[in-house]
């Protein structure tokens, strides 16, 4: 047998990880069965103390859980826990089991920590709100949904959890669904994001077909699997007794080295390697499988330097049999699995196949281009939960499905090019259409598609950890926008509920014929234009949103700026992608001043500009302590997160080395390390790294002066603003309209359909009516000459077609006897001729 | 060849189990009055819990006579004596379908019959021996989840039983102790 | 004659072939809702003794019983669900024939 090698992954048994989704399930649907009882003899307390009470201890258990995780060796860091088997047929072999790798972990934090954040915001954010406990019913929902998706351990638990968050967020964007317009919203998230979810189907079925998976797989045929990795020493003696043919299943294994093994401490089980097997051989299932842990396994086999299974080469396969009924096999039979990278679906390469599908699959979850659309519209929904799934959890899914997936992503270049590009290009084009929103939200939500963007160039270029990273700090920044910019709107909405009323009051409804470019609704509370002066009425609300504010643009003192300098770095050093690098940097970094620029305007609209009027300084106060006390702990970790988990390897090799959270997701990523373009010296050098840093600092400060020199003072610069706007009126209401692509999409996407829909209309009312139409004539014709003969053959021709009609009829109902033994015998009839056919044919 | 030795205890209990179930089991299908019918079923429930017994599932086969013999067959006993007149026990006239009822079982069986005889089966025949340790431990350990589910099954089946005959002894109102002394004296 | 004296997995599964058609035809013919349900429990006894002897002959372990004894359980549940629905029937129609329960068709 061929020595192969490989870096078995260890997973640990822990068996409590399913109680972190349980808890927020049960809390779901203890509000959804009860929840309105419970609001209405409790009072509103009820509901959001079972909703948080679950946040808490789903939170509690995922921070018991990570703990449990640090205290292991970094190669041995995964927890598992299978809680019952779900779908065994054939090869096809899904557990209901969760996985806790450093991936994940981290996510399941952010999750649980900043969930927990927003559900007690919810609290003072819905106060008024009289079906609370449906809101709590489905954040909980969510929370469950995305925790699935988070720790499901195979691509089939994933998919739950995607379809589930998917399923949240159309009921939290509808949540008023009186409002026809954020019923629309919803679905229109709902079904771009079904074009996402086509994506990832396809490319798991492929992945799983690439595998060498199949349906009815019979026993014997290559791509059979080995299950349970041997937990005890009997298990390892009686595998390698299978192993050597001795008694058997019929099985295919593949032998690996196993890591040099330590004893399982922490009171949890060994899953892999027991003790005193350091160096033993151990069997690594190959064939079609669904969990990701397997894949990497079988993915990370090395056969002199290659890897079999991607390379095309050979495996040594043990197949054999002891059941008497089945011929016995070779003992040693070379089973040739056909490598991965070789197959090719229409002559393009399965692997690249496989990946475009699950980016597909992406750019409908995390709103990238071509498919974002969805994503500012669902604005629609309440402020918390844009923060939590529209900004903070559910739209990074996509980036978290790519880093997880990180081994198959390597292995197509081609693939990870079109990541990158999409990325870059989507947060361009997001940051260009931020720039001149007026809605408060509708700023954040493009904000969010670009950031997206951001994460996509990272793990487009390979630097997976850079990714993660921006997702972790984009999740707390973010969400500290979104709660702030809920906090200004909670304010804002006093006084527009006030303007409502004095307007009805005197008698005049409001003018809805204005052009929104230049001119604001008064009764919007969400318009930037009707703010202003806000900084002296809700100071807190204004410090944690400008700590936010520092950490999206990219000041260094903030997270943002750690994990975007990286991943521009990462993308202009990269060597791994078939667009040159510097390209995807350049326009990241434009897509960065941007983002500086259109933060900052945001910022200054709102809480500077002008002196607050007299009606402002009477309805507008600062919110709840449940809103400001959250909005100061997201806006304290946007300080603390970046240096802690990120500084920059070059500056960090003084006192620690890597960074922390590189360190820390290394035995994800490990077989992904990042090739750098040419291996040239010169950008191996620390000065130019650093000069790199000066740059994204000298952008991010640019975007800020424009942004503070234009808003800060409106009397001073509204007349420039309103001449340049003016001036280049074509341009800004191009952008203004977010380049019309919603209309493009209906012009083409849905007019087809619509053309589709007058073409089948046409042809009802040309071929079949005028069909009809002839028949009329035609009959009428005949009995006119009919009449004119003779009477009685009129007479009997329609006595002939009723009774045709007549005996037809009874006939028919006949079938519809109601008896149960002729319903039955049609059954049986039926079962007859369809295994007949399946024989014959 | 000698047929004395090929005649084992097994061989001749199968027959007679067989014979047994089957004779019962058409008792089942054609006998002219329902209550012949129900107590053929009787035949054939034990004829199968003793073919439990050959395969060596011994729990399964006293799990068969506690339940369908004495559980079901009674109720379906009791259902036969309630919705009948005593007088006239004889209503169970076969329908007409007979005719088209018996090709299509027949058309069904050969069905069935073509494809267990041309399927090559990987035999693995195990000794027969008691199961019931074994039984117990599969119950409690892998298909736990499946048990404590039909255990659930089952009480919603007795409580929803119960909802539906009550539901319609409460439509009928006064009158249903008049229908049944009724049914009984007449 | 040795094939047919040696007791195998075919014989059960002929035998349950058998009674499946005889449960079949009680189903099929009988018009008392009560006969049409001793013809169920025909086929249910069918399949578990199915499973019974292909766990006894072919797979080795437990599992096939674990599924005789889930099916015996359900046909429990099934039993008094019908009769109770049998016994509902009949107060309405005053009859348990299921040719004349069929005013469904209507």
């Amino acid at each position: 047998m061929e020595n192969l090698t490989a870096v078995v992954q260890t997973t640990h048994h822990f068996p409590w990880l399913f109680l972190i989704p349980l808890f927020p399930l049960l809390g779901s649907a203890i509000n959804g069965l009860l929840g309105k009882k419970l609001q209405d003899r409790f009072g509103k307390q009820a509901p959001h103390t079972i909703a948080i009470g679950a946040m808490v201890a789903a939170a509690t258990v995922a921070i018991i859980s990570f703990a449990n995780l640090l205290r292991l060796d970094a190669s041995e860091r995964t927890l598992l826990d299978v809680v019952f088997p779900m779908i065994h047929v054939g090869a096809f072999r899904v557990d209901m089991a969760f996985a806790l790798d450093p991936l994940s972990g981290m996510m399941a934090l952010i999750i649980t920590l900043i969930g927990t954040g927003i559900h007690v915001y919810s609290t003072g954010y819905m106060a008024d709100e009289p079906s609370y406990w449906r809101f709590f019913c489905y954040l909980n929902l969510f929370v469950f949904s995305m925790l699935l998706l988070v720790l499901g351990d195979s691509m089939i638990i994933m998919f739950f959890g995607w379809e589930g968050v998917g399923l949240c967020s159309y009921l939290l964007i509808g949540f008023w669904y009186k409002e026809k317009k954020n019923a629309t919203a919803g679905m229109k998230a709902f079904v771009v994001n079904r074009v996402g979810d086509w994506g990832f189907v396809t490319g798991a079925f492929l992945l799983f077909w690439g595998l060498g998976g199949g349906w009815s797989q019979m026993p014997g045929q290559s791509g059979q699997y080995v299950r349970d990795l041997p937990k005890t020493d009997e298990q390892v003696r009686a595998l390698d007794d299978q192993v050597s043919g001795a008694h058997v299943d019929v099985k295919t294994v593949a032998e690996v080295e196993a890591p040099e093994a330590e004893k399982g401490e922490h009171g949890m089980l060994e899953a892999k390697a027991p003790h005193g097997h350091a160096g033993r051989r151990y069997a690594v299932p190959i064939g079609p499988t669904v969990s990701f842990r397997e894949l990497r396994d079988q993915l990370a086999i090395t056969h002199d330097g290659k890897r079999p299974l991607v390379d095309g080469g050979t495996l040594p396969i043990t197949v054999t049999t002891e059941r008497p009924g089945v011929a016995k096999a070779s003992q040693q039979k070379m089973a040739q699995f056909e490598g991965l990278a070789n197959k090719t679906v229409w002559g393009i390469p399965l692997v690249f196949l496989i990946c475009l599908c699950f980016f597909i699959g992406a750019t409908g979850k995390s709103a990238q281009l071509p498919l974002y659309i969805w994503l500012p519209d669902a604005m629609a929904g309440p402020t918390p939960v844009s923060a939590l799934i529209h900004a903070a959890t559910m739209v990074t899914a996509g980036v978290y499905m790519i880093a997880r997936l990180n081994f198959l992503f390597v292995l197509s270049p081609g693939a990870m090019t079109i990541v990158a590009c999409v990325g870059a290009l989507t947060a361009l084009f997001a940051a260009t259409i931020g720039l001149f929103q007026y809605d408060i939200k509708k700023v954040l939500a493009y904000s969010t598609v670009s950031q997206l963007g951001f994460m996509f160039i990272g793990v487009g270029v390979g630097a997976y950890w850079a990714g993660v990273f921006h997702l972790l700090t984009h999740a707390l920044f973010k969400a500290c926008l979104f709660l702030g910019s809920g906090s200004v709107i909670h304010g804002m909405h006093h006084l527009t509920h006030h303007r409502e009323h004095h307007a009805h009051g005197h008698g005049h409804g409001h003018d809805s014929h204005r052009d929104p470019r230049l001119v604001a609704d008064p009764l919007d509370p969400q318009d930037m234009r009707n703010m202003g002066g806000l900084a002296t009425l809700m100071p807190w609300t204004r410090k944690t949103y400008l700590i936010a504010c520092w950490a999206i643009a990219g000041f260094p003192w903030a997270a943002g700026f750690f994990s975007k300098d990286e991943i521009l770095w990462k993308a202009f050093s990269n060597g791994s992608t078939l667009v040159p690098g510097w390209l995807i940097w350049l326009v990241g970094l434009i897509a960065a001043t941007f983002t500086a620029f259109y933060m900052f305007r945001s910022y200054y609209m709102t809480f500077y500009g002008r002196t607050p009027s007299a009606e402002h300084v009477e309805h507008v106060h600062e919110s709840p302590k449940s809103i400001t006390y959250v909005l100061w702990a997201l806006a304290g970790l946007c300080l603390i997160v970046g240096p802690v988990l990120g500084f920059p390897a070059l500056i960090g090799k003084l006192w620690h080395g890597e960074p922390v959270l590189e360190t820390w997701l290394e035995p994800v990523t490990q077989f992904t390390k990042l090739t750098l373009v040419g291996e040239r010296a010169w950008k191996e050098l620390p000065a130019v790294e650093v000069a790199f840093m000066l740059l994204s600092i000298g952008v991010a400060t640019l975007g800020w002066y424009v942004a503070k020199s234009l808003y800060f003072d409106l009397a001073a610069s509204e007349a420039r603003l309103l001449a340049w706007k003016s001036k280049y009126r074509g341009i800004h209401s191009l952008v203004f309209d977010k380049y019309r692509v919603d209309e493009v999409y209906a012009a083409t996407v849905v007019q087809w359909f619509r053309e589709f829909a007058d073409l089948f209309a046409w042809i009802d009312t040309h071929v079949i009516d005028g069909a009809v139409n002839m028949m009329g004539t035609i009959s009428k014709g005949v009995a006119w000459f009919n009449s004119a003969i003779d009477k009685y053959l009129v007479d009997g021709a329609v006595n002939f077609v009723a009774d045709s009609v007549i005996f037809s009829g009874g006939r028919l109902r006949r079938l519809q006897t109601g008896r149960i033994n002729q319903y039955l015998l049609g059954v049986t009839a039926g079962i007859v001729v369809i295994v007949l056919v399946a024989y014959l044919v | 060849m000698d047929l004395s030795t090929l005649i084992t205890p097994g061989t001749l209990f199968f027959f007679m189990l067989a014979a047994v179930t089957l004779v019962s089991a058409l008792g089942v299908a054609l006998a002219p009055n329902i209550l012949y019918s129900a107590f053929s079923l009787l035949g054939t429930l034990g004829g199968v819990a003793g073919l439990y017994l050959l395969l060596g599932a011994d729990f399964v086969g006293i799990v068969q006579v506690l339940v369908y013999v004495g559980g079901i067959l009674v109720l379906i006993l009791f259902a036969v004596l309630l919705t009948n007149k005593l007088g006239e026990l004889k209503l169970n006239n076969l329908s007409t379908g007979l005719m088209v009822g018996a090709p299509a079982a027949v058309a069904l069986l050969a069905l069935i019959v073509k494809g267990v005889t041309t399927t090559a089966w990987p035999l693995t025949e195990e000794a027969t021996a008691p199961t019931t340790a074994r039984l117990g431990d599969s119950f409690l350990r892998e298909h736990l989840l499946p048990f404590e589910l039909v255990s659930l099954v089952l009480l919603m089946a007795l409580v929803g039983a119960m909802v539906i005959a009550r539901r319609a002894a409460k439509e009928e109102g006064r009158s249903v102790p008049e229908e049944s002394h009724d049914r009984l004296v007449g | 004659m040795s094939a047919i004296l040696t007791i195998g997995l075919n014989h059960y599964l002929l035998l349950s072939a058998a009674l499946f058609a005889i449960g079949l035809l009680t189903v099929a013919t009988r018009r008392n809702a009560v006969a049409v349900l001793m013809g169920v429990e025909l086929i249910l006894n069918a399949a578990a003794l199915n499973f019974v002897a292909f766990s006894h002959y072919v797979e080795g372990t437990v599992g096939g019983q674990v599924f005789a004894v889930f099916i015996i359980v359900m046909a429990a549940a099934e039993a008094a669900i019908a009769l109770a629905i049998v016994l509902s029937i009949f107060r309405h129609f005053k009859s348990i024939d299921a040719n004349d329960t069929s005013t469904l068709r209507e």
